[in-house]
């Protein structure tokens, strides 16, 4: 290997109570990538995401992102990603520019230097002419162009992507892909994202990994993984890997029981 | 930049989040003083002859600095309830991520809604005075709005301390019966303590808003039951621990 990998993940076990979400899965991803990390719902990528991101506590494993250990250093490996949830996590009571402020005071980043870096980017995602409207006018594209933007503020190395374009139309998505890429090769920023798209991880993606039932079913690229299965399209490769029962309501009952887990532990 | 410096203009912006919240809401400023202007003329007016042949002075005079406390106790406990709202549309989570201890987040929020809270007790005061309250010693106001924070600061501590542990608004009912409206009536608020049974005399001891309303009324009116230095002990005691407990539940919260 020649560069240590940005995001190093050994073992990995989450446990919701005695539900198990993550079952010891174990990846690599290196400076630059765009790394796509699919499944269906509920086989655990976005707690593993939340993991990687400091909000969840491994029951047991490693984690090393941009060489830190989010339980150890948490603030560390804050600094080091930037984030866009899969739900928007804006205030709507204030302008799009005081979102973006906000993020930077609390990323300790000096105003000398987010004073060009706000303008750059909300001109990157096209929005600067609208940087003193309250978010609360913006539509669900222009909201997610605005998180994209906040998100890489602070400069960080990996940033995370949870379902970026759900719910965009064809136009929005491609606008967002091309800001995606284009601070990928600028910043060689790695991006870490999830999508239920399966063209879009196809187009984009420069490696992926299929998750099932908490555990890694199969890496590699897009091709690597239609070969493997002897599928032509990416989709039928996904169905072949992770067969083709509805997880919805399997899902949706361990979903249930998390809820009730953290009710009854705090 | 050094770290304190950062710390301190990540309170800065805290504060100034919840501050601009409030003021770009005429609806909820305006909305927020119905209660407290129903209850000055309701009760003022309309208790105010029966308080007054029961040798006890003027009622508008004796209720003003309850109800100044009550639109401070209501509106600083929904400023810690709006964690609540923070976590539903996700904003807590942009917060939650950020390179920030949770101690930090937890301060400056409390800063924010307690200035809010501040500012819709001065308003009170202002509409009481229209209405007929006359304070002693107008001038008086200033050390009683250093009671007034102490009061704010307490009761954002306890709305945001209730706030961690619900993840929704169906609580909010339960809040607003088991929770605000007993510390409001059961703190002296509304009636003297001088002549009220055992029992409830007990309650309203034990009721730190009862320190609150004591100092700024007897600074306002000069009607004390409780020493300030009592009132002040109380109020930072009560604060602090409930400061502490607050910032522990907001620290366990998990995106």
């Amino acid at each position: 290997m020649s560069s240590q990998p940005i995001i190093s993940v050994k073992n990995l076990i989450k446990n919701f109570g005695q539900i198990p979400a993550v079952k010891g899965i174990s990846f690599d991803v290196e400076p630059g990538e765009l790394f796509a990390f699919l499944g269906p719902n509920g086989a655990g990528k976005s707690t593993t995401i939340k993991m990687l991101t400091t909000v969840l506590e491994p029951t047991s494993g490693d984690i090393l992102l941009n060489g830190f250990n989010p339980v150890e250093h948490p603030a560390a490996v804050r600094r080091s990603f930037g984030i866009v949830f899969q739900d928007p996590t804006l205030d709507n009571d204030l302008t799009a520019y005081e979102n973006m402020e906000y993020h930077a005071v609390l990323y300790a980043v000096p105003k000398s230097v987010y004073v060009p870096r706000i303008k750059e980017l909300m001109e990157l995602v096209e929005l600067w002419d609208r940087r003193k409207s309250f978010v609360r006018d913006f539509s669900g594209g222009m909201k997610r162009r605005l998180e994209i933007a906040r998100g890489l503020l602070h400069h960080p190395k990996v940033f995370f992507l949870d379902e970026p374009t759900v719910g965009l139309d064809p136009q929005t998505r491609n606008h967002i892909w091309n800001y995606i890429r284009e601070l990928n090769t600028r910043e060689r920023t790695t991006i870490f994202f999830t999508t239920h798209y399966m063209d879009e991880a196809e187009r984009q993606a420069s490696r992926i990994a299929v998750v099932d039932h908490g555990t890694i079913v199969a890496t590699g690229t897009a091709t690597d993984l239609k070969a493997q299965t002897k599928t032509t399209s990416l989709e039928d490769a996904f169905l072949a890997l992770t067969g083709k029962v509805i997880r919805s309501e399997e899902a949706s009952a361990a979903d249930t029981m998390r809820a009730h887990a953290r009710a009854w532990r705090r | 930049m050094n770290s304190f410096n950062a710390t301190l203009r990540i309170i800065y912006t805290l504060w100034l989040r919840q501050v601009k919240r409030y003021w770009r809401s005429p609806a909820r400023i305006v909305g927020s003083l119905g209660q407290p202007l129903l209850f000055l003329i309701a009760l003022g007016y309309g208790l105010g002859a029966v308080f007054q042949q029961a040798g006890q002075g003027n009622f508008i005079s004796f209720l003003a600095p309850g109800i100044m406390c009550m639109a401070i106790l209501f509106t600083s406990i929904f400023s810690g309830i709006e964690i609540i709202w923070d976590k539903q549309f996700g904003f807590l989570k942009e917060t939650l991520v950020a390179p920030v201890s949770r101690w930090t987040i937890m301060f400056g929020r409390t800063l924010g809604g307690a200035t809010v809270a501040l500012i819709q007790g001065v308003i009170v005061f202002l509409l009481a005075l229209a209405l007929g309250f006359h304070p002693t010693n107008f001038w008086m106001i200033i050390p009683a709005l250093f009671f007034m924070l102490l009061i704010a600061l307490l009761f954002t501590a306890l709305g945001t301390a209730i706030a961690s542990r619900l993840n929704d608004m169906q609580g909010f009912q339960l809040i607003m019966n088991f929770v605000v409206m007993p510390i409001f009536f059961l703190s002296g608020a509304i009636f003297p303590l001088d002549k009220v049974p055992v029992a409830l005399a007990i309650v309203v001891k034990i009721n730190p808003l009862s320190y609150g309303i004591d100092a700024v009324r007897s600074l306002l009116v000069g009607n004390a039951v409780f020493s300030l230095a009592v009132d002040a002990t109380v109020l930072i005691a009560v604060g602090a621990l409930l400061m502490t407990l607050g910032a522990w539940l907001f620290s366990g919260i998990q995106a």
